[in-house]
């Protein structure tokens, strides 16, 4: 009786008449990582917080003025900025759809066996994991005017992709899409792989055409992790900093994440600055949120 | 698939696959472009049409380690006899290595590639090491409103590095960690961390409790169960994180460029400033990018059947 009794016992509370105990451990393994993060990213942003109500110019040694909520009313009837927001928005919504087309696209072909599959696929997965800021510098060279392979090929001439006002944010999103959609691909082959193949079966039994499989098994059944993939893309998109930095300077170009910088360390405006950062950290939370919500929701199936 | 494929079902089999090619040439001809360029002659890096085919050559590389002067007159064809091989490409090329008495001037780049070796390394190995204790935690341990902890974590990852740049920015003027190694790497570790969790929280969730409970009857503390059963169990995950945060602090740039200027530069802002004015040598910064791309290359080859797992945060696994 007494053998069973104690194997019976709950093992850690066992344990934690050895060694240390299991809320020790617990605090000992979780604490250090919750300080780290709340000293270096929330204290921060709590100070930056504070910054935004001031005059504050970080290259001046001039002391600074509580101005209140000025820099946020500034901001926020400031033309400029919103044409920041709208290049954003246009940015945005060119390069995710793009990338969901293609990434989407590749999956569907990809989603069946062929030799080297393994291969291609890892192949079609490096420019994502490549450094933005230095292969938007390569792509200023691929889109050369007088030299570039891109206009040699389809024949352009000597057409300005990055000098170009009108054309250079299209031009950064296409390589944007280039880097990203691999990404999408990646989420797609998953979701493909896990329609079960059944379904399939069943389709072709009932003689169901290509395009009512698609939309009516196919396409159900990937759209949550579309979704994530979706919000994702769009999240990162919103922040583009240095892609478009290191491939164009023209003002059609100029990303919200971009105005930021330049605000902050070329005009030394630190504190409208801090407004402004936190003016775009509240429209990043928000989609943040979104995305959790549904990577759990894609999670628990 | 049903059993029986028609004929038309199998011509599209075909027509997929074929396309699958044609967009793996397409979205590798960029990868190509800096390859090739990195070891064209300078004069063929800009050429039209496009060089596509030509004798490779290392001078390009040869460039990107040294500094050079034009050369106002021809060179001294004894100096020249003289010289090792790769100097005479450098000659060749109407240039002269320079030199303080025997040693060759060394340019920036080694000392920027080294940067971005020791900020990243170091980074991942704190990050990957609080990532792994801390998701241990997470995993098997009761903690009150563990769903917000973790969503918490999660969101430090998503701040727009500009929006962290500027406090950090100020703060770190004044405790004089600007432009340093330390302070680099304290910010890819914040950055990394939350990564870290989250994926190693996956890998923790797959390794059966029971392990360390039969550890733990066997007379084990739990800290010895999580040295000697947990860790070993969980290796792979823990390369896997560890590969994924050093790609993200090797490619890191908004913070690394508004924190850095000299001393402690990491080679993706310092790439980009070499384009200068005038006409930009391809070549060398094509070899400068060849080098920095390649160790990427190779580890999304060994992260091959992780990608998935590590660009969701672990959510989704195959």
């Amino acid at each position: 009786m007494a053998s069973v009794a104690l194997t019976n016992l709950d093992p850690a509370s066992r344990a934690a008449a050895r060694g240390w105990s299991d809320l020790t451990i617990r605090n000992l393994f979780i604490i250090p990582t919750l300080v780290f993060l709340i000293v270096f990213n929330i204290f921060p942003l709590i100070y930056s917080l504070g910054y935004s109500f001031t005059n504050f110019a970080a290259n001046r040694s001039e002391p600074w003025q509580f101005v209140g909520l000025q820099n946020y009313r500034e901001l926020l009837s400031d033309d400029h900025i919103w044409s920041n927001f709208v290049i954003t928005a246009k940015y945005v919504i060119v390069s995710v759809a793009g990338q969901m087309i293609v990434g989407f696209g590749l999956a569907l072909l990809l989603n069946r066996s062929f030799p080297m599959k393994g291969l291609i696929t890892t192949l079609l997965l490096l420019p994502m994991m490549m450094s933005a800021a230095v292969v938007g510098l390569f792509w200023q060279l691929l889109y050369s005017p007088s030299w570039g392979p891109i206009n040699y090929v389809f024949g352009l001439g000597d057409f300005a992709w990055l000098s170009n006002p009108d054309s250079a944010l299209y031009a950064v999103a296409i390589t944007d899409i280039w880097m990203w959609s691999p990404f999408v691909m990646l989420l797609s082959l998953a979701g493909l792989s896990a329609v079960p193949q059944h379904l399939y079966e069943a389709a072709a039994i009932d003689r169901a055409g290509w395009w009512y499989t698609f939309t009516r098994i196919t396409l159900p059944l990937v759209s949550p992790i579309l979704l994530i993939a979706l919000i994702f893309r769009t999240m990162e998109a919103f922040k583009t900093f240095d892609i478009a930095y290191t491939m164009t300077t023209q003002p059609t170009a100029e990303l919200i994440a971009i105005r930021l910088y330049k605000q902050a360390f070329q005009q030394w405006d630190t504190g409208k600055s801090c407004a402004l950062a936190y003016i775009v950290l509240i429209m990043v939370l928000a989609i943040t949120n979104l995305y959790v919500k549904y990577l759990n929701k894609v999670k628990e199936r | 698939m049903a059993a029986v494929r028609t004929s038309s079902e199998v011509a599209f089999n075909r027509a997929a696959i074929a396309a699958v090619l044609v967009a793996t040439l397409i979205f590798l001809a960029p990868i190509y472009w800096i390859a090739s360029t990195a070891f064209k002659p300078k004069e063929l890096a800009i050429t039209v049409p496009p060089t596509v085919l030509f004798q490779p050559e290392v001078t390009p590389f040869i460039r990107l380690f040294t500094k050079r002067v034009q050369m106002q007159k021809t060179v001294d064809p004894q100096a020249y006899e003289a010289a090792p091989w790769w100097e005479k490409r450098i000659y060749d090329g109407g240039e002269r290595v320079l030199k303080v008495g025997k040693d060759v001037q060394l340019s920036q780049y080694p000392d920027r590639f080294m940067n971005s070796l020791i900020v990243a390394v170091i980074s991942t190995v704190l990050a990957v090491g609080m990532g792994t204790f801390t998701a241990y935690g997470f995993s098997r341990f009761k903690i009150a409103g563990e769903a917000d902890l973790l969503f918490f974590i999660l969101s430090t990852r998503m701040l727009p590095p500009v929006v962290v740049a500027i406090p950090m920015f100020l703060m770190y003027r004044m405790v004089g960690l600007n432009d340093s190694h330390i302070g680099l790497i304290i910010l890819y570790v914040a950055f990394n961390l939350s990564f870290s969790v989250w994926l190693m929280k996956g890998f923790m969730d797959e390794i059966p409790k029971e392990y360390e409970e039969a550890a733990l009857v066997d007379g084990y503390t739990r800290m010895q169960a999580f040295f000697k059963i947990v860790l070993p169990e969980a290796a792979t995950g823990i390369a896997a994180t560890a590969v994924f945060c050093f790609i993200t602090a090797w490619n890191e740039y908004a913070f690394a460029l508004i924190m850095t200027n000299r001393r402690a530069q990491t080679a993706p802002p310092f790439i980009p400033s070499q384009i200068g004015s005038g006409l930009p040598d391809w070549t060398t910064i094509a070899a400068g990018t060849f080098l920095f791309l390649l160790p990427v290359a190779i580890f999304t080859f060994l992260l091959r059947n992780h990608l998935l797992r590590g660009v969701t945060f672990g959510a989704i696994r195959k």
